[in-house]
Formats: C-alpha cells, sequence, structure tokens
C-alpha cells in the first residue's frame, strides 16, 4: 500500500474571545495534514501544537454526536465530516456555524435550538397505556420505517445554519425541531399529535417555512427536514378542511 | 458574566446572494410572478370577453403585438421551469409506502410529468 | 460563590445520567434533580454505541443462560450476585425503553428483534439498526424533557466532590459558558461520567472520555476497582479507531489474515464455520478478549496485512450482500467508505484491534453504593462489578439502565435521613479550596510543562506497556513514567488565561484526570501477577484462582502510587472453570 499522502493547508479560523475582542477575526494557521484527514483534525493540529487558545466542540469523530458543526467554506458541514481531499485549492476557511450567537472562536450558543426542541413534547405520548410487564409495544417493519429517518437527526444544526428563514425570522421552530415532532407523530405507538400541533402548525412553526429546501441538502444523516415540514403542513391543511369545511368528519 | 455572545448579522435584502441554493429558491419564487401575471392575463380575458366581440379581439389582436408574444414565452418558460421545481419536489412531501419500503422518488416525480404531459395532449386535441 | 441547592446532583447525562435522572424523577416529582453535564446530553458517548444491548426475551432463551455468559465472558471475575440482579432487570429495562418510544429493530411480527452477539450462546442483542447507543441516548434524553423537576445544568464541568463528615454532600463544577464555578449541595450524588479510554491513543472513545468520574470519586478517598482490566475491540477501522460494530461479525463476517485464512481457528475458536451462517459463541462470535489476542498471535508470527496505518487483519462481509448490510448495518457501510475510502459490499476492510472499553472503575456494592456514604456510580465509570474481567458487548448499555435506575433508588433511600447538610461554613470552605486549585493554575507564571506534551507522552506510554498483552518489565516501566507524568503535571503551563470556553483549561482538568486513572491501571496491571480475561501476561500466562480470583482496589494518594487493596469476588453458583469458545462440542 502507498504511503499517505500530506499537503500543506491553509486553515483561516474565525477567532473571537468576548473577554479580547470586540468583533470577530480571522486568523490563518498553516497545518501539515494528512489527505485522509477531516477538518476536525486540522483543529486538533491547532490546538495541539499551534494554539491552545482556540476553542471548538468535538467528541465522536464519527459523525453521530453532533458536536462539531462549523461552516467550512461557508458550507454547513460536520468537521469531522469534511475531508481534506475535497478541499483542493489548499485553503480552508473555518467559521462558527451560521445564525447562532458566537460565544467564543468556534463555539456558538446553542440554546435557542435546545429550547424549540423541548417545546414540540420530543417524546413518546403512548396511545394506550400499557405496563412494562404487559411486554412491548407491536410495530411491524414498515410502521417503523414510516418514521425511522426522522429518528436520525443527531441535532447537529447544520440545517439552521443553512435555513434563510431562521436567519430572517429567529422565531421560526425550525427544521430539526419540526421533523422531531413529526417523527413521533408518525410513530404507530404514538397518540399525541394533537398535543404538538398548537406549536409546530403555528405562525412560527411549519408556516414560516417556504420550503427552500437547504436544510434537506445540508443535512448530514440524510434526515430530510424539508420533507417533513411539507408533510407537516399537507396534514395540517387536511386538518383545517376537515374543521372548517367538514365538521362532521372531526370525532 | 464573561460572556457576550456575538450575533452576526443577515442582511435582509441580499442574503440569497450569498449561496447558489439560495439564488436558486429565488429563481423558483420569483418565477412565480409570472404565473400570477398570466392568471390576471386571463382575468383580463375574461373581463374583455364579457364586454363583447370587438373588446375581445382588439385584446387578442394585442397579445399578436412583439410584446404579447415576448410576455407569452417568457411566462411559458417560467411556468415549465415553476412547475419543474416544484414536480421535483414531491416525493418529499408526498411520500407513499407500499408495504414496507417507499415508492422510489423518481417514480413519484416520473408520474407528476406523465399527468402533465397527458393534461397538456388533452387540452391541445381538444381545443383543437 | 453561587451555591446551588439540590437534592441529588448527578455527574453525566449520558446513558446512565440520564436513567437515573429520569428515575428520580418518576419515584418523587417533587425532588430536586440536578443534571450536570461537560457536554450537552446528547453529545455524550453512549452515542457512539452501536451494536446494541443484552437481555433476555425470546422463548429460546433463559436467564441462566445469559447469566452463565456474562460470568463465564467475564473469566469469573464478575460479583455473581450483581450479575443475577442485572440479568433480571434486564428485559425490563429495554421494555421501558421500547415503551418511550426507542426505536428497536423488529421482526415481522412486530415483536422486537435481537441479534448475536460474540460470547452469548443465544441471540439476546437488542437493537436499532447499527445506532443502538445512539437511539438510547436520544430516546433517554427525549423523554427526560417530560420532567420540569430534571434541572439541566449542561456544559458544568465538576471539578470536585465535597465530602463532609464522612459524606458527600455535592460538588463543585465549573459553568463552561462563563468560567465561574459553582457550588452544588446535595443531598446525594450520582456519578454517571462514563470511562477513561482517551488515555490511550488509539482508541474508539470519544474526545470527552477522560475518566473524570472516577478520577473525582478516587480523589475524594472512595476506591476504583478492577481497573487493571481494559477492553480491546477487535475490529477498529485502522486509520483513526472508529468502531466497526461486532454486529458485523454477529450478521456473519468474517476475520481474515492475509493468507485470506479465518485465522480464529488456530486459537482455539475452531473448527471453521460456514460462512455466512455464524455459529454463537465460536469463530468470529467468541469474546472481545480473545479474538484481539489472536490478531497479536497473528501479528508475532507475520500473518497480518501491512497497511500504512500498520499491521491489520481482515472483516470480509462482502458474502452478506449489499442489502443486509444497507438494512443492519448502514452506519458501518458509510463509516468504511467516507473514513476508509473502502466499501464492505465490495472489498475487505483492513481492521485491528482498539482500545474499547473499561472494565473497571468506581467501586460499587450491588445497590451501586461506593464506600462514601451519599457517593452513588453507574455506567461505565462504576465497576459493580457485572463485568468482571472481559465485558460481553452488548452488555453495557443495559448495564447504564439497570444501574443507573438503581443509583437513583439508592439515593433517594439515603436521602430519608441525610437531607439536611452538615454545616454550610464547612462545605462552603471546601468549595473555596476547589476553587483556588483552579485559580491557581490561572495565577501560576512558571509552568513549563505543555499539555499536549504530557498527554502524548502517557498515551505512548499506555499503549507501549499496557496494551493486549503486558510484561511485568513493561508494566514497572509504565510505573515509573506516569509517575513522573504525574509529579511533571504540576508544574504544567496554561496558555490561555481568560475565562468563556476555556478548552485549555479544560484539557488541563482532563489530563488530571487521565493521569490518576493511567496510575491506577498499570500498578493494577503490575501486581496482578496472573492472565485473566483482558489482562494477559507474557510472564504469568495462567489464572490462578487460589490467590487472585479477586478485585483490586485502588486507593488515591496525592504524591504517591496508589495503595492496592484485594477483595474476594462474589461467587454464588457458578464455580470458576474453563472458557471454551471451540465450535466442537456444539
Ligand atoms: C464506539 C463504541 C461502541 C459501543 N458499542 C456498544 C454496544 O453496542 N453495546 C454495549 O452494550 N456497549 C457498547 N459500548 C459501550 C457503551 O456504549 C458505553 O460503556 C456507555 O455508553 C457509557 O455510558 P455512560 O452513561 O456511562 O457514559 P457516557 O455516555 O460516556 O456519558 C458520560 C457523561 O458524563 C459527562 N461527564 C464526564 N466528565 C464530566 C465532568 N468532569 N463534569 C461533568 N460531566 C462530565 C459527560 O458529559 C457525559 O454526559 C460502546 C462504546 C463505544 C465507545
Ligand atoms: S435534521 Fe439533519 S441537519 Fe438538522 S439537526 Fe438533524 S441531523 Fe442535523
Amino acid at each position: 500500500m502507498s504511503e499517505l499522502q500530506k499537503r500543506q493547508i491553509q486553515l483561516e479560523v474565525l477567532r473571537y474571545n468576548p473577554e479580547t475582542d470586540t468583533a470577530p477575526r480571522y486568523q490563518t494557521y498553516s497545518v501539515p495534514c494528512l489527505e485522509e484527514w477531516v477538518v476536525l483534525d486540522a483543529l486538533n493540529y491547532i490546538k495541539d501544537h499551534l494554539d491552545p487558545t482556540l476553542s471548538y466542540r468535538w467528541s465522536c469523530h464519527m459523525a453521530v454526536c453532533g458536536s462539531c458543526g462549523m461552516m467550512v467554506n461557508g458550507e454547513p458541514k460536520l468537521a469531522c465530516k469534511a475531508f481534506i481531499h475535497e478541499y483542493k485549492e489548499g485553503q480552508i476557511k473555518v467559521e462558527p456555524i451560521a445564525n447562532f450567537p458566537i460565544e467564543r472562536d468556534l463555539v456558538t450558543s446553542v440554546e435557542d435550538f435546545i429550547t424549540k426542541l423541548a417545546s414540540v413534547k420530543p417524546y413518546l405520548i403512548p396511545k394506550e397505556d400499557k405496563p412494562v410487564s404487559a411486554g412491548e409495544f407491536k410495530q411491524t417493519p414498515a410502521e417503523l420505517k414510516k418514521f425511522k429517518q426522522y429518528t436520525l437527526c443527531i441535532n447537529c444544526m447544520l440545517c439552521y445554519a443553512a435555513c434563510p428563514q431562521y436567519a430572517l425570522v429567529p422565531e421560526f421552530l425550525g427544521p430539526a425541531a419540526i421533523s422531531m415532532a413529526h417523527r413521533y407523530n408518525q410513530d404507530s405507538r404514538d397518540g399525541g399529535r394533537d398535543q404538538r400541533q398548537e406549536v409546530i402548525a403555528s405562525d412560527e412553526g411549519v408556516w414560516e417555512c417556504s420550503f427552500v429546501g437547504a436544510c434537506s441538502e445540508v443535512c448530514p444523516k440524510h434526515v430530510d427536514p424539508a420533507g417533513a415540514l411539507q408533510q407537516v403542513k399537507v396534514a395540517s391543511t387536511i386538518d383545517w378542511y376537515k374543521e372548517h369545511l367538514m365538521p362532521w368528519m372531526k370525532k | 458574566m464573561n460572556s457576550k455572545p456575538y450575533v452576526r448579522e443577515v442582511s435582509k435584502t441580499t442574503w440569497f446572494l450569498s449561496h447558489p441554493r439560495y439564488k436558486r429558491y429565488m429563481a423558483r419564487e420569483v418565477t412565480c410572478i409570472f404565473i400570477f401575471a398570466y392568471t390576471f392575463l386571463l382575468i383580463v380575458a375574461l373581463a374583455r370577453l364579457s364586454q363583447g366581440e370587438e373588446a375581445f379581439n382588439a385584446f387578442v389582436q394585442a397579445l399578436r403585438s412583439p410584446l404579447g408574444v415576448l410576455f407569452n414565452v417568457a411566462a411559458l418558460i417560467a411556468a415549465v421551469y415553476h412547475s419543474m421545481s416544484w414536480f421535483d419536489v414531491t416525493p418529499q412531501a408526498m411520500p407513499i409506502q407500499m408495504g414496507e419500503e417507499f415508492v422510489a422518488g423518481n417514480i413519484i416525480v416520473n408520474a407528476h410529468y406523465g399527468a402533465w404531459a397527458v393534461v397538456s395532449l388533452i387540452i391541445l386535441f381538444w381545443g383543437m | 460563590m453561587e451555591i446551588i441547592k439540590t437534592d441529588v446532583a448527578i455527574i453525566g447525562a449520558g446513558g446512565a445520567g440520564l436513567r437515573a435522572a429520569i428515575a428520580l424523577a418518576e419515584a418523587d416529582p417533587k425532588l430536586r434533580i440536578a443534571l450536570i453535564s461537560k457536554v450537552y446530553p446528547m453529545r455524550s458517548h453512549t452515542c457512539a454505541a452501536e451494536g446494541g444491548a443484552a437481555g433476555v426475551i425470546k422463548s429460546d432463551d433463559s436467564l441462566d443462560l445469559h447469566f452463565n455468559d456474562t460470568v463465564g465472558g467475564g473469566d469469573w471475575l464478575s460479583d455473581q450476585d450483581a450479575v443475577e440482579y442485572f440479568i433480571n432487570e434486564a428485559p425490563k429495562e429495554l421494555t421501558q425503553l421500547e415503551h418511550w418510544g426507542c426505536p428497536w429493530s423488529r421482526e415481522p411480527d412486530g415483536s422486537v428483534a435481537v441479534r448475536p452477539f460474540g460470547g452469548m450462546k443465544i441471540k439476546r442483542t437488542w437493537f436499532a439498526a447499527d445506532k443502538s447507543g445512539f437511539h438510547i441516548l436520544h430516546t433517554l434524553f427525549q423523554t427526560s424533557l417530560k420532567y420540569p423537576s430534571i434541572q439541566r445544568f449542561d456544559e458544568y464541568y465538576a471539578t470536585d466532590l465535597l465530602v463532609d463528615d464522612g459524606r458527600c454532600q455535592g460538588l463543585t463544577a465549573l459553568e463552561i459558558r462563563s468560567g465561574e464555578m459553582k457550588q452544588f449541595q446535595a443531598g446525594a450524588v450520582i456519578i454517571a461520567a462514563g470511562g477513561g479510554g482517551k488515555m490511550f491513543p488509539f482508541t474508539t472513545n470519544g474526545n470527552i472520555k477522560t475518566g473524570d468520574g472516577m478520577a473525582l470519586a478516587y480523589r475524594a478517598g472512595t476506591p476504583l476497582k478492577d481497573m487493571e482490566f481494559v477492553q480491546y475491540h477487535p475490529t477498529g477501522l485502522p486509520n483513526n479507531g472508529i468502531l466497526l460494530t461486532e454486529g458485523c461479525r454477529g450478521e456473519g463476517g468474517i476475520l481474515l489474515n492475509k493468507d485470506g485464512r479465518r485465522y480464529l481457528q488456530d486459537y482455539g475458536m475452531g473448527p471453521e464455520t460456514p460462512v455466512g451462517q455464524p455459529v454463537l459463541k465460536t469463530m468470529e462470535l467468541g469474546p472481545r478478549d480473545r479474538l484481539s489476542q489472536a490478531f497479536w498471535g497473528e501479528q508475532q508470527k507475520g500473518n497480518t496485512v501491512k497497511t500504512p496505518w500498520g499491521d491489520c487483519v481482515l472483516l470480509d462481509m462482502r458474502h452478506l450482500g449489499e442489502k443486509k448490510i444497507d438494512e443492519r448495518l448502514p452506519l458501518v457501510r458509510d463509516l468504511c467508505i467516507s473514513y476508509l475510502g473502502k466499501d464492505p459490499v465490495k472489498e475487505p476492510i483492513p481492521i485491528r484491534p482498539v482500545v474499547h472499553y473499561m472494565m473497571g472503575g468506581i467501586h460499587t456494592d450491588i445497590q451501586a453504593a461506593t464506600r462514601l456514604p451519599g457517593l452513588f456510580a453507574a455506567g461505565e465509570c462504576a465497576c459493580v462489578s457485572i463485568n468482571g474481567a472481559n465485558r460481553l458487548g452488548s452488555n453495557s448499555l443495559t448495564e447504564l439502565l439497570v444501574f443507573g435506575r438503581r443509583a437513583a433508588l439508592s439515593a433517594i433511600a439515603h436521602l430519608q435521613s441525610h437531607q439536611v447538610p452538615s454545616s454550610d461554613a464547612a462545605l462552603a470552605a471546601k468549595a473555596k479550596a476547589s476553587q483556588n486549585r483552579i485559580q491557581a493554575l490561572f495565577d501560576k507564571s512558571n509552568g513549563t510543562e505543555s499539555i499536549a506534551g504530557l498527554r502524548q507522552e502517557m498515551m505512548d506510554t499506555m499503549e507501549a506497556n499496557v496494551g493486549i498483552y503486558r510484561t511485568g518489565e513493561g508494566l514497572a516501566a509504565a510505573c515509573e513514567k506516569i509517575a513522573e507524568l504525574r509529579q511533571r503535571y504540576a508544574n504544567i503551563a496554561l496558555t490561555d488565561k481568560t475565562h468563556v470556553y476555556n478548552t485549555d483549561l479544560m484539557q488541563a482538568l482532563e489530563l488530571g484526570s487521565m493521569l490518576d486513572c493511567a496510575e491506577a491501571v498499570t500498578v493494577g496491571a503490575r501486581d496482578r501477577k496472573e492472565s485473566r480475561g483482558a489482562h494477559q501476561r507474557l510472564d504469568f500466562t495462567a489464572r490462578d484462582d487460589e490467590n487472585l480470583l479477586k478485585h483490586s482496589l485502588a486507593h488515591y494518594h496525592p504524591t504517591e502510587p496508589p495503595r492496592i487493596e484485594y477483595l474476594d469476588v462474589v461467587i454464588t453458583k457458578s464455580k470458576p472453570g474453563v472458557r471454551d469458545y471451540s465450535g466442537a462440542k456444539k
């Protein structure tokens, strides 16, 4: 097998320290990268060898913990899945994930997302009560598949960084939170849709979405939040018709 | 508290220039203006029709002007682009699950194109 | 310093911490629960677990069989009363998760599906494709949002336990966002802070797994148990240690050496089983310690494949076919393609053993109680011990649930008689001392040791001397080196002296935790003069039940190496026997 290829890469990294800076600035580091590295490896190199003051979040290095969302050359990416070999120019710009306030360097404040996620009641509200001793709820592979894709969200918030609606209207619940509500709504064991509807079918909910579709393009887990949101719109529209035009349809 | 989060402002007017995917989105949205305009044109046509044969003929005549033809061609292109951009996303908005599997996206998209072709043909032949 | 008063403080919001929090909230909605974690809960490393969680559910299985597999798999170092409790509770906990919405993979009839796993005689591993830990973690996190009494302190780094009047009554933690120290005053504390695999350079463990929880308890005077037992997982990606789950072999993947031979048959796990029809508890479904040791054997014989990342063997899954791989192992395929550029559907994947899990941890009894009253521990940071000298794959995720809940119930019982703090002043003084310790790092201007440099030396030492096979000589050298590093640690230099998200400081503190844990590992290993489970010595190759059917307990000393005490293993119904993973008898 051939030796591993190395290449000197210029990493232009956004720096901001609230205690010493009034506004963000950029700092360039020259990093000897292996071609097989990801941007996160390059950041770790900087942290260990060039500049211990650089701050960023990371943990799993396998694209499942969702910590290391960043803007890499302007595109929302997981730093652990942004491969050096995909950046031929030898120059990579790394910035904190867009649309979230910068706390420091590449670290942003994510409280807004966490609050929104919690607001959609993202947990199973069982259709029927059943004690644990009575065993599991049955669910066929087809019923599982119906919502499985929406369970894959790692809460990385790349979709929020890509969403221009969220950028312009910060009150928007946003792609991942609504997708998670949809995930539970679609679960054959769940009976909580009515409770979630109040939040997600509101103006700041799904109706703020104009189907730009950027969220689904950048989602590293192929959750397709844009799809979920359109399905919620369709279902909510049907609800409206049932309620206003065919009241007899409502139970 | 030392924390002092920095908020990056987003331009309310030029944000869509920052990425090709936003421009694509804007193109889809902008094309709906033509569809709106064309719908308006149809209403005008109806109004003229109600005013009598002469008014209607004048209206048709106006449509035959280079400007009228240009508008029709532009509206057609815009409508086609607009429809296609929506067809392409229908599998996301209306997935169909048969048994365990979801129907492949391109089948749903192609079904839309098929229906479009059929309707167009019917209108064409019916009109002739 | 701000004082946050709570009934129970939980350090760690991974699988174990979240399960404990929910159990507390369910038991008594009036309890004040502080859930403290250095990362947002869903970033906890439980999210990385792929394969699944074991629990008896199918009619062909029995509690006894799970018991036997676990005790034998652990080379009889497990406490059998604890294993029995664990096995009994396991199915209830996994069903409870199902009721909370966990998307377990299913059989066509809608019942939960189970898959084969290494060292298990019957299929009993519940799984959610190959993202089981991820789904468990998110299910628990999302379920926890139902309970308003669970107050989260996300991105708070616990620095010290507060002990007064002989009991644990809280902790200090840094709010990472502001750099401010907070004092948590609690009737009981549960540590659920995960493992410490990051003391090794090549590991499946995430950045956060730095043994903080173990070090917190250890420094507070309660011992660490069986730290010398470090599990290598046989199948890691060679360039970065990313795990390829045991499910790969459970579904029928095979291991080959450079000549295409299924070499496991040469290590007492033969005869060869038909390709694509795995037989439980033999060949590729042998236990992890044996498989990792077999790799070492192949390496000695020169039978490994040379790659730019070192010696490897091959994991071949091609015969499973694209459909099955995509359905059962989608993450594995994605990881192989993304990080190694190889598609398991089309070619065998080079792999090598990788540090994965710590069997050892904070010594607890079967109630999840430590020797320090008021302090409880659960999850990977604890050692009950059900895993003995070698954990069976898929027992850990279940352990988080069973003992996370257990720790919560024990904490409630403790609260009955210990709600009132012994002395506010004494606790505040201790909190202040903790704050001063951190402040000293800021004030010091003459530090010379680099944090990254010391960390690298520690990792190199651990890799060179505390690997799959160990020698007395190597371990003695490692003990000496780690002791030296601990001394030099007193002289570290903090480069970043600001407060907001100071990750330089975090790394310094984490390094301190890792060094303390590493010393417990090396000294424990040096003093255990036998080979058992994951602890294999070239100079003491046999298991010594006469003298060492015992847990080791490491007691902390601030400047000296730990004192090691031994404790009898609890044996109830299974006498130590031979671990036979040959398929001949089957
Ligand atoms: C890649 C991989 C795959 C695995 N696959 C399986 C499997 O298939 N089946 C199985 O049974 N087991 C598996 N395991 C093992 C199992 O996943 C872990 O043992 C288990 O998830 C640990 O959970 P935990 O709750 O103890 O800790 P973690 O999930 O690691 O959580 C630790 C928590 O403690 C917090 N914390 C740590 N230090 C501090 C501090 N100083 N202050 C505040 N908070 C702190 C962290 O923020 C985090 O919230 C796997 C492990 C790995 C690494
Ligand atoms: S939907 Fe996709 S992009 Fe959005 S948070 Fe979830 S995983 Fe990330």
